[in-house]
């Protein structure tokens, strides 16, 4: 039984619970690590629980409290009494099922923790931490600070929230096109560090993937009028289904042209290309229904030399035109080498301020190779090889380098 | 309910506008404040004098020690500002978004301590 595992799938459901039930999100956050430490002590020798969901919510309220009943002294308990009747009451009154997707106390939290009052790196973090389940040195790790910053920027950012006096819920219909896009960003953000973990052995971690898929479904449901939204989970579903046979048996990195496509996930695909078409008939382009077309023509060849790469490199002038940023201009890159050639493609790489990114030099390396100009294809590889902290990245990238050194003696 | 300051920032010595730039200023301040009061959120508003203006008073030691100026000596200063009531703070964002428009100048949000308790 690996109940962190399930612990985590969990956590975020009961934490936004108990934050609507306490209206505080350190109360929620300590009450769902005691109900993990008495599941620790109690699952292994009673067995799972029937809903462990309901079970961890249930616990955590109960251990919050006894907690508040515990710490409250003389002269606050009037107040304390105040809070655990309004909790008790909004509890008991709850009905078993949501109501509707706008219930969904994940939904409110997500945008409490992406309000435009906190900095972008403490939304992503905040996110992570009460929605994903995720502990703060994994998130310091996928941001690339030390765990003491990263606990720093959470506090901080709880402090705010609480200080400031953050709302606690869904925003109206006027606000929500600007209160939508720092949410679709962190969303996106969750689901890239499930794909490919910045660290550590795993390439991928499901759990984070299914995580972003599962809050992209939620503001699909809650927003089918917004073509982002959308366009955000075609791109996530099309990205996922390529996922089983992204890695071989042995961990190590399948890259696009050389997959198994029988072995795509054609429920997955059928669904992303369904929401493509939507949204091309709604014709209100965006990055993320634009990155979804790119995967949906990829999803469309039957073999990678039947790739329309005419028309992903359409695809990427738009985007281009929409978000002008280096990265978008190093994949458009990519799809430029197939369409005129390595020698175009380079220039454009070569143009980039990218030097701190292992992908410029590792995209960079290949076009080298297919150059010729192995010797400095080597080099290349050995810049992308000392920025990646990925093990299943790294071991391709070690691959690529030994081939290239081969190739230039 | 929440009390936040709106602190509205003047840069030092920056051209003053042209008269009717200001009347207009004046009109629509004016305007935003009465709707404010109406609404119940309006505690306390005012303009105030330039920073140079200003004297800073420090109680050291047995002492009180009197200076000329403002306390900082930053660039921007604090050339105005409202304490209002809001729900929360979405609601006083939305707010300090039209008091900026009204006065012309970046709004500083900042939320009240709650008072301790007795």
């Amino acid at each position: 039984m690996d109940i962190a595992a399930i612990f985590r799938a969990e956590s975020g459901r009961s934490v936004a619970t108990l934050v609507r039930l306490f209206g505080s999100i350190d109360i929620a956050e300590e009450a769902v690590q005691d109900a993990f430490a008495v599941a620790l002590e109690r699952w292994p020798a009673d067995g799972l629980p029937p809903n462990p969901g309901a079970w961890i919510t249930t616990t955590a309220r109960n251990r919050a409290i006894d907690r508040l009943r515990r710490e409250s002294s003389r002269h606050d308990r009037h107040a304390q009494a105040a809070l655990l009747s309004a909790a008790s009451e909004k509890y008991e009154s709850e009905p078993i099922e949501p109501v509707g997707p706008v219930s969904d106390d994940r939904l409110r939290l997500i945008f409490t923790c992406c309000h435009p009052a906190l900095a972008p790196e403490a939304q992503i973090a905040l996110t992570l931490r009460l929605l994903g389940g995720l502990q703060t040195p994994e998130i310091a790790r996928a941001f690339l600070v030390q765990e003491a910053t990263m606990a720093a920027r959470l506090t901080r950012a709880k402090k705010k929230i609480a200080a400031a006096n953050i709302p606690y819920r869904v925003p109206g219909d006027a606000e929500l096109p600007d209160r939508l896009k720092p949410v679709l960003a962190v969303v996106y953000l969750i689901f890239n560090e499930g794909y490919t973990a910045s660290s550590g052995d795993d390439l991928i971690r499901e759990d984070l993937c299914g995580e972003a898929i599962r809050l992209a479904r939620l503001l699909a449901r809650l927003m089918p009028d917004e073509p982002e939204v959308l366009g955000l989970l075609a791109l996530l579903l099309l990205t996922e289904s390529r996922r089983a046979v992204r890695t071989a048996v042995d961990g190590s990195l399948v890259l696009l042209p050389d997959q198994d496509r029988t072995r795509w996930d054609g429920e997955l695909i059928a669904e992303g290309q369904t929401l493509v078409r939507a949204c091309l008939r709604r014709n209100q382009p965006g990055p993320y229904q634009i990155q979804a077309a790119i995967n949906a023509v990829h999803s469309d060849s039957p073999t990678a030399a039947d790739t329309d790469w005419g028309q992903i490199l359409a695809l990427y002038d738009q985007l281009l035109a929409v978000s002008p940023t280096p990265v978008v201009a190093l994949n458009r890159a990519v799809a430029l080498a197939e369409v005129k050639g390595p020698a175009v493609a380079l220039a454009a790489v070569d143009d980039l301020d990218l030097g701190a990114y292992h992908l410029f030099h590792s995209i960079r390396a290949d076009l080298l190779t297919r150059l010729g100009c192995h010797a400095d294809a080597a080099t290349a590889y050995d810049a992308a090889l000392a920025l990646a902290s990925n093990a299943a990245e790294r071991s391709f990238l070690e691959g690529c380098a030994v081939a290239a050194r081969q190739r230039a003696s | 309910m929440t009390q936040y300051l709106m602190a509205v920032y003047m840069v030092e010595g920056e051209a003053v506008p042209a008269d009717d730039v200001i009347q207009q200023m004046y009109k629509d301040v004016d305007a935003f404040n009465q709707e404010i009061q109406a609404a119940g959120k309006w505690v306390f508003g005012g303009g105030l004098q330039p920073a140079d203006i200003a004297t800073v008073v420090k109680a050291q030691g047995g002492d009180v020690i009197t200076t000329d100026g403002p306390f900082p000596e930053a660039k921007e200063q604090i050339g105005g500002f409202w304490i209002v009531n809001c729900a929360d703070l979405d609601e006083a964002l939305a707010l300090a978004g039209r008091a900026s428009r009204a006065c012309q100048a970046p709004v500083e949000v900042r939320p009240f301590q709650d008072e301790p308790e007795a």
